[in-house]
């Protein structure tokens, strides 16, 4: 008779790492809108961490199995949807992204199509399980992430775009993908990613001046470069101890741009320092560490998939928007999990986290 | 973390299929993300530990702008302390490159609210393309309340605008003395590039000509400067200290108001130029040049078409005429001449029978008159060609050229205002190296006049005459009082304005006082006779000198251009004067024209004079009025005792 679940074994631990990161979220917010028309942000924050708890709460008393039964239709409502911004969505700052709901509620269709490929992908691996994979099942899997990619890259938003590669590549390694498959995938794309760069037709003007701006800051300081180097400037004043919570000169003086989402681990470096920016990657890499135990101690392949999906698409996106802010990586616009401003940001991620629960909690169902 | 190894990992699920991820794979991912982590945390620590220093300076050139505190230039004063130039403030109005995004989306309502046409925008914008982009751009001087109160109700929808207060030069108007004042402008790119601007960037203000240029350095003072702490759009957050501005020093120049003034009146509607001299000192009481110039005019940006006006004014109005205009000095030179010939013992017992010229090497030189028997004593009043002429061939070209050259002759006088000429004087070595040739001794006769290739600058004529009047001390001429300026510069502007200073020559007192018995007998019953000042002791030489051959003149047809140009030298007392004058008039046909001019002059020094010092000396006329009474006579006026030379040291006393 299999154990029914409960709240003694939903992961507290994590769950505080998670929101003492959300605190350090919400005064950094706080301090990077102080002087700016978006003073006020914190609160809202706040806002949206109450919901994605409740949300938490609520999907972590939903079998995950259901959501992997699900999971072909939510797949297609996600391209629907996907195709829905692409219509009649709004455009904010260049970006077709968002579709406005009557109350003045704007989602963010892309955010949530990464929980729905997640489990997708875990749906599709757990039906290879335990047999090799072939070109067909690795080039079916490419399919289903490469057609919301390029639904995404045509809002244009390249940053929430490549958040999906993740996924696929974290499949496709817990899947089973032989080396010298995985040899010919890189090769392929190496040679692919060559041609592209040299053409130089396939990027938007702004995507080509930002990885330009990448490789050479300085070369327009006031343009594309400015991003970077105003975001260098403020991590490298802020010095071991950093200059103090709402002190960062670069971000109370509008230098540092978008401080409280895109750039706010910046804003945070600058006020806090060294020690401060260590002891934040230190909760990320306990939070990870938490995650991929869940992974392991998951009662089944499709939970270590969904739970190793989510640390996949956490991993990729510190390191691309840290990796950005300290000059190792262009400019994407991939928001920081748990400390950037953002409702659709919020919730997937505890959305997945609810997930994560669920499957911890069911570890010993079976 | 876990331990590394669960059995069940491998177990088989109820479908048979593999139920779990390998343990190793989920491994690899852990250290994956330890390697990430940590290759984020030396990032961090290359900005934050090694980079710290740098960047920190980097924040703060970002949040604090220094905003210039400009200084106030010194203000010129006349020898009396009467302001000739002050300063009024002005809001000049900066575009701030770094604060827009899309300049071009802003220029309609830029151009409109300040009344600039886009293409000048564009044309300022593109002079400044090199210079770096925090570096403000000077947009328009001088702006109405009207284009301030436009600014300041445009803060937030053009941040890129920025005023600044500045005081402007102020200075006379109808370009009264603007060639000895100069004007200030922005420093060039040459000036730039010159270590003595070292300290200057691009659209300073800065001394560009006249005393505004040669005493800049004291006279632009230290800007000062305040840091304000500004936002990325340029908005002012707080502010954390001052520098205050060190005004500029204060001059007081040797020109004498009154003096000037009468110079100026003395020129109206002439082209030409009047220099007057204290000749004990070399202090210059007034300088004036005609066309003149408003610099006014440059103080603000310079309309195209004035500067067009004053390039297609075929006389020059930027030109001192005063230390500039190397001419032919005509008859001035015979004082130069009766120096050489005297003090070679030449002249003394020379005697020449003028028959309106004579012939040399077989060439007839004319003289304007049949001045029958000549000798020094009457060559000068009456300028007769012939005599000196004679002398001339009797001297040779190199003893002339060398007493010539000891009176200041084809060097600057060293004057302290910039680009003055320096003339020419010929000789058989200045013939070998700028012609090649030899010398022949035929060219020397129309030098005897003044003429052939000799030429001179108001200024040194002033300086030379003036000199043989004090007795062969002649001095450094200036325009600012030297006390007026700390020693290390006033060597650094000797430095800078070489030439020939102070000097003295050998001049026998006999034969001094026949060179200014003789000039004071030019204004009495010589050739500036007309010009006679009664009650005051005025000598002076004329001089007439052709613009061109006799040959050019017959081509040309005649015309107020080949009018000979009128040279007057005169000064009071006859020895040891007290003020000189020298008067060019170009085109002004005959010397006694410019005598006129220079009597103007002199009149107002010696009325001023009179009326503030009650000092009369001046009008002891050692010529009583005898010589009037027979003018048409050719007698030479003797010499009074009352004026046996005196110490060079004038004596108010001396009624």
């Amino acid at each position: 008779m299999p154990r029914l679940s409960s709240y003694r074994d939903f992961d507290w631990v994590l769950l505080g790492f998670v929101l003492l990161l959300s605190v350090i979220s919400v005064l950094e917010i706080k301090s990077a809108t102080l002087h700016t028309k978006f003073h006020g942000f914190d609160h809202k924050q706040i806002g949206f961490l109450a919901v994605g708890i409740f949300l938490m709460f609520l999907i972590s008393l939903i079998d995950y199995h259901r959501l992997i039964d699900i999971a072909h239709y939510a797949y297609g409502i996600s391209i629907l949807s996907l195709i829905a911004v692409l219509a009649v969505g709004t455009k904010v700052l260049g970006g077709r992204r968002w579709i406005k709901f009557p109350g003045g509620i704007h989602f963010q269709p892309s955010e949530w199509v990464k929980l729905v490929l997640i489990v997708a992908i875990a749906r599709y691996f757990w039906g290879l399980a335990g047999k090799d994979l072939t070109w067909a099942d690795i080039g079916k899997a490419f399919a289903m992430i490469v057609l919301p990619m390029a639904l995404v890259l045509k809002q244009p938003d390249l940053g929430t775009a490549l958040t999906y590669l993740p996924i696929l590549i974290c499949g496709l390694f817990l899947g089973g993908l032989r080396f010298r498959q995985a040899g010919i995938i890189l090769l392929a794309i190496a040679i692919l990613g060559l041609g592209v760069y040299k053409s130089g037709k396939h990027l938007k003007p702004y995507q080509q001046a930002r990885i330009d701006a990448f490789i050479n800051p300085d070369s327009d300081p006031r343009g594309s470069g400015y991003q970077i180097r105003q975001s260098l400037i403020a991590v490298g004043s802020g010095g071991i101890w950093g200059k103090g919570a709402n002190m960062g000169t670069q971000t109370q003086g509008d230098f540092l741009p978008i401080p409280y989402t895109d750039f706010i681990f910046a804003a945070f470096c600058e006020e806090h320092g060294f020690v401060g920016a260590i002891g934040v990657l230190l909760l990320y890499f306990l939070i990870l560490m938490r995650l991929i135990q869940n992974a392991q101690t998951a009662s089944d392949l499709p939970g270590s998939f969904i739970i190793m999906g989510v640390v996949a698409v956490i991993v990729f996106q510190i390191a691309v928007n840290v990796g950005m802010v300290v000059g190792i990586m262009p400019v994407t616009g991939i928001p920081l999990p748990l400390l950037s401003y953002g409702g659709s940001s919020v919730l997937f991620t505890f959305l997945s986290l609810g997930i994560v629960m669920n499957i911890r909690m069911r570890r010993f169902v079976n | 973390m876990e331990a590394a190894h669960h059995p069940e990992l491998h177990d088989l699920g109820p479908t048979g299929k593999v139920e779990k991820v390998t343990a190793g794979k989920l491994h690899a991912v852990q250290y994956l993300v330890a390697l990430i982590l940590a290759v984020l945390i030396t990032g961090l620590w290359r900005l934050e530990v090694v980079g710290a220093d740098n960047f920190r300076a980097l924040a703060e050139a970002n949040r604090i702008r220094k905003v210039p505190i400009l200084a106030p230039r010194g203000r010129l004063f006349d020898r009396e302390g009467r302001l000739l130039v002050d300063n009024y403030p002005s809001v000049t109005c900066y575009l701030l490159r770094e604060q827009v995004k899309d300049l071009e989306a802003d220029l309609p309502l830029i151009s409109k609210g300040l009344d600039i046409p886009i293409e000048q925008i564009h044309a300022t914008i593109r002079r400044y393309q090199l210079a770096p982009k925090y570096e403000p751009i000077p947009l328009k001087q001088d702006i109405t309340p009207d284009e301030q109160a436009f600014i300041a109700a445009h803060r937030d929808e053009l941040p890129e605008l920025e005023t600044l207060d500045e005081q402007r030069r102020l200075y006379p108007r109808d370009g009264f003395a603007a060639h000895l004042i100069g004007y200030v402008g922005e420093v060039s790119e040459q000036m730039l590039d010159d270590p003595r601007y070292a300290f200057y960037s691009p659209g300073d203000v800065v001394g560009r000509s006249g005393v505004e240029q040669t005493y800049d350095a004291l006279l632009r003072g230290t800007d000062g400067s305040r840091d304000i702490i500004v936002n990325s759009h340029g908005k002012e957050l707080g502010h954390l200290g001052q520098t205050l501005a060190i005004p500029g020093k204060d001059l007081k120049l040797t020109i004498d108001l009154d003096v000037q003034m009468a110079a100026e009146k003395a020129l109206e509607g002439k082209i030409g130029a009047i220099v007057a001299m204290d000749p004990h000192t070399g202090e210059i009481l007034a300088m004036a040049s005609r066309p003149t110039f408003d610099p006014n005019q440059f103080a603000v940006r310079l309309t195209k078409s004035y500067w067009n006006e004053i390039l297609n004014n075929p006389d020059h109005p930027l030109l001192n005429k005063t230390i500039q205009a190397q001419l032919a000095p005509g008859s001035t030179f015979k004082i130069i001449m009766s120096v050489a010939g005297l003090q070679e013992n030449v002249a003394q017992t020379m005697h020449v029978q003028c028959n309106g010229g004579a012939t040399f090497y077989g060439h007839f030189y004319a003289c304007d008159k049949h001045h029958g028997a000549v000798d020094i004593n009457n060559a000068i009043p009456y300028s007769c060609d012939t005599f000196y002429y004679t002398l001339a061939n009797r001297l040779g070209i190199d003893t002339i050229a060398k007493y010539a050259t000891s009176l200041g002759f084809s060097q600057k006088t060293g004057i302290d205002l910039p680009d003055e000429a320096s003339g020419t004087m010929p000789s058989t070595v200045w013939k070998l190296k700028t012609q090649h040739a030899p010398w022949y001794a035929g060219e020397t006769i129309s030098v005897g006049i003044g003429q052939g290739a000799v030429t001179a600058t108001p200024i040194q004529l002033a300086r030379a005459l003036s000199g043989v009047a004090s007795g062969g001390v002649l001095r450094r001429p200036h325009v600012v009082f030297p006390d007026e300026v700390p020693p290390e510069q006033l060597q650094a502007i000797h430095e800078t304005f070489p030439g020939s200073g102070e000097a003295t020559i050998p001049l026998t007192s006999e034969n001094w006082e026949t060179i200014t018995d003789a000039m004071a007998a030019v204004t009495t019953t010589g050739t500036a006779a007309p010009a006679h000042l009664e009650g005051i002791d005025f000598a002076g030489k004329t001089g007439t000198a052709q613009v061109m051959s006799h040959d050019a003149l017959a081509r040309a047809g005649g015309g107020h251009k080949t009018d000979p140009n009128a040279w007057f030298v005169g000064m009071a007392p006859r020895r040891n004067p007290d003020i000189v004058v020298a008067v060019l008039w170009e085109h002004g046909n005959w010397g006694n024209n410019s005598a006129k001019l220079a009597a103007q002059v002199i009149d107002a020094y010696v009325n001023k004079q009179r009326k503030r010092d009650n000092n009369l000396r001046i009008a002891i006329t050692p010529e009583p009025a005898e010589p009037q009474t027979a003018p048409s006579t050719q007698s030479i006026p003797s010499t009074p005792s009352a004026t046996k030379p005196q110490p060079s040291t004038p004596t108010p006393s001396a009624e």
